[in-house]
């Protein structure tokens, strides 16, 4: 795979099909290791990261999982490539910034992507469509495996894998859920679901917007303990949860649709048409709208749009590719020209 | 109830924390209070980064003076033999500097990743460099166990539940293998 056609084609994560797609959008599994040995990368000097990032290039030439995947060194990457492969969710904003040393390997179909050298020495993470946490974790423990047949990984057997950061120790396992919860949010539970579950071990953020603002409806739920307990625990837990919430916003929906259904099919069939229809619109106008319009299709209020073409919509209108779908840096202004396009010829 | 950090005063403030439903709870008096929510207020970034970033782990590693360390310094003095990452480095970044610090920084870390994790013992996979053959596990093992059964009969608790984690991960079967995921249809 070459960047060209990373940069043209549809991670296969962005489906829009498999268990509990409609309110699950995505699942995410993501390991921290580091190599036995070397100071980890915010603490060690530029020549032992540039040895870092050489042995796991030969580590990742090797694994049988990760032929044919994409190296890039983040030096060699223009800046809006470097924002691309963060809207993708395939590296975090911190690794695009200061290129140092840093690279990403990027896998088929975007299903596997390696951080090297950003807070640790390694990032592994597998993106699946839905709610596929054990499919996502096979997947991940295999490459993990074949990769430590290569790197001796940091580990103390009373701490497990040795990580930069404290709250990471022990499995290094951060297993997340990207959910869309609109008629919790319209029915104002979110914030009760959304404590319940703190208390129970996991994190919530808002995908879009600060804080608890989530525009857009969208939230990320991950586990918060990495130490004193299995990954098979981890994974456990967090499906157990997810499938509380996934049944708290189906019958939220079922309630909307039984009282209100009138006004529930106004407010969808408005962002549709605004979204057909203008000129000039903001990405966070764009994202409460698409957010609507996917309420739609899922209750099949709105025939003939596809879920995937929406999930990648979500991607696509974000800045950087935009830009590189222009071919050139647009001013707000242009890229709110250039969005409402996309939708226009889109939907 | 005194005051778990001076041992003098009355506590008056109580702090909980819940993780994984397991409650930890610190008492003190006003006094300690104010001074602990000084320190860790300086310290505490505003990055507004998510909630396990770099400003909460900076107030994590400053409460873990609150906790009761052995007479002298709590750490101060600690420095990795291996990266020169001293404890004050630590404090400010909220990061380690390599594997080799959480064996210099033992002391203080035990107490802060019970805070963070409520436990301190690994218990889930372990790298095939590790795993030790099959007659020295079993020594071992039989060795985990006997520490275990005078644990309990000592009454520490604590020590009895991590022994007992630690061989429950000794014990773990092997992972079953599972294919890589068929190529899908195109489209």
């Amino acid at each position: 795979m070459t960047l060209e056609e990373l940069v043209q084609q549809t991670g296969e994560w962005l489906r829009g099909t498999g268990p509990s797609a409609d309110i699950v959008i995505s699942s995410r599994i993501r390991l921290a290791r580091n190599v036995e040995g070397m100071p980890f990368p915010q603490w060690g000097a530029r020549p032992q990261r540039a040895e870092v990032k050489k042995r796991v290039a030969e580590a990742v030439a090797e694994c049988r999982f990760l032929k044919g995947s994409l190296v890039l060194e983040m030096k060699g990457l223009a800046e809006v490539d470097r924002l691309l492969l963060v809207e993708r969710h395939l590296i975090s904003r911190e690794h695009a910034a200061g290129a140092d040393e840093k690279a990403v390997v990027v896998g088929d179909r975007e299903i596997v992507a390696l951080m090297v050298n950003e807070e640790d020495h390694l990032r592994l993470q597998v993106l699946q469509s839905g709610f596929n946490l054990q499919e996502a974790w096979d997947v991940l423990a295999q490459v993990s495996d074949e990769l430590e047949q290569k790197l001796p990984y940091s580990f103390l057997p009373e701490w497990g894998y040795l990580t930069a950061c404290p709250t990471n120790v022990g499995t290094g396992m951060r297993c997340s859920c990207m959910v869309h919860l609109p008629c919790l949010v319209m029915t104002k539970q979110i914030n009760r679901v959304l404590h319940a579950i703190t208390r129970l071990g996991l994190t919530a953020r808002g995908l879009y917007g600060e804080g608890t603002e989530a525009s857009g409806n969208f939230f990320q739920l991950s586990n918060q303990v990495t130490l004193g307990v299995s990954e098979e625990d981890i994974l456990d837990n967090l499906q157990r949860l997810i499938r509380q919430v996934v049944e708290q916003e189906e019958a939220a929906r079922k309630a909307l649709v039984n009282q209100s259904r009138e006004a529930l099919e106004d407010r969808i069939w408005r962002a549709y048409g605004t979204l057909k229809s203008a000129h000039l619109i903001t990405s966070e106008e764009t994202v409460n709208l698409l957010s609507l319009v996917r309420l739609g299709v899922d209750l099949a209020l709105i025939p003939g749009v596809d879920r995937g073409l929406l999930n990648r919509l979500f991607i696509q209108i974000q800045p950087a590719h935009l830009q590189r779908m222009e071919g050139k840096a647009l001013t707000p202004a242009q890229r709110d020209a250039r969005r409402a396009k996309l939708l226009r010829d889109s939907l | 109830m005194t005051c778990d950090l001076c041992s003098k005063n009355e506590a008056t403030v109580h702090l909980s924390e819940v993780i994984n439903d397991q409650t930890r709870e610190l008492h003190l008096c006003e006094q300690c209070a104010r001074e602990k929510a000084a320190e860790a207020a300086g310290l505490f970034s505003t990055s507004g980064e998510q909630l396990l970033g770099g400003g909460l782990a900076e107030l994590l590693g400053s409460l873990t003076d609150l906790g009761k360390l052995a007479a002298g310094t709590p750490g101060a003095a600690l420095s990795c033999p291996q990266c020169g990452l001293t404890y004050e480095d630590f404090r400010k970044s909220g990061r380690l500097g390599c594997g080799k610090c959480y064996e210099a920084f033992h002391r203080v870390l035990a107490p802060l990743l019970k805070r963070i994790h409520g436990s301190t013992q690994h218990s889930g996979r372990t790298p095939p460099a590790q795993k030790a053959k099959p007659a020295q596990l079993q020594d071992e093992l039989a060795q985990l166990k006997e520490q275990l059964k005078a644990a309990v009969a000592a009454e520490s608790f604590e020590e009895a539940v991590r022994l007992r984690d630690r061989i429950r991960a000794l014990e773990a079967k092997p992972r079953k293998t599972a294919s890589f995921p068929r190529k899908r249809e195109s489209g």
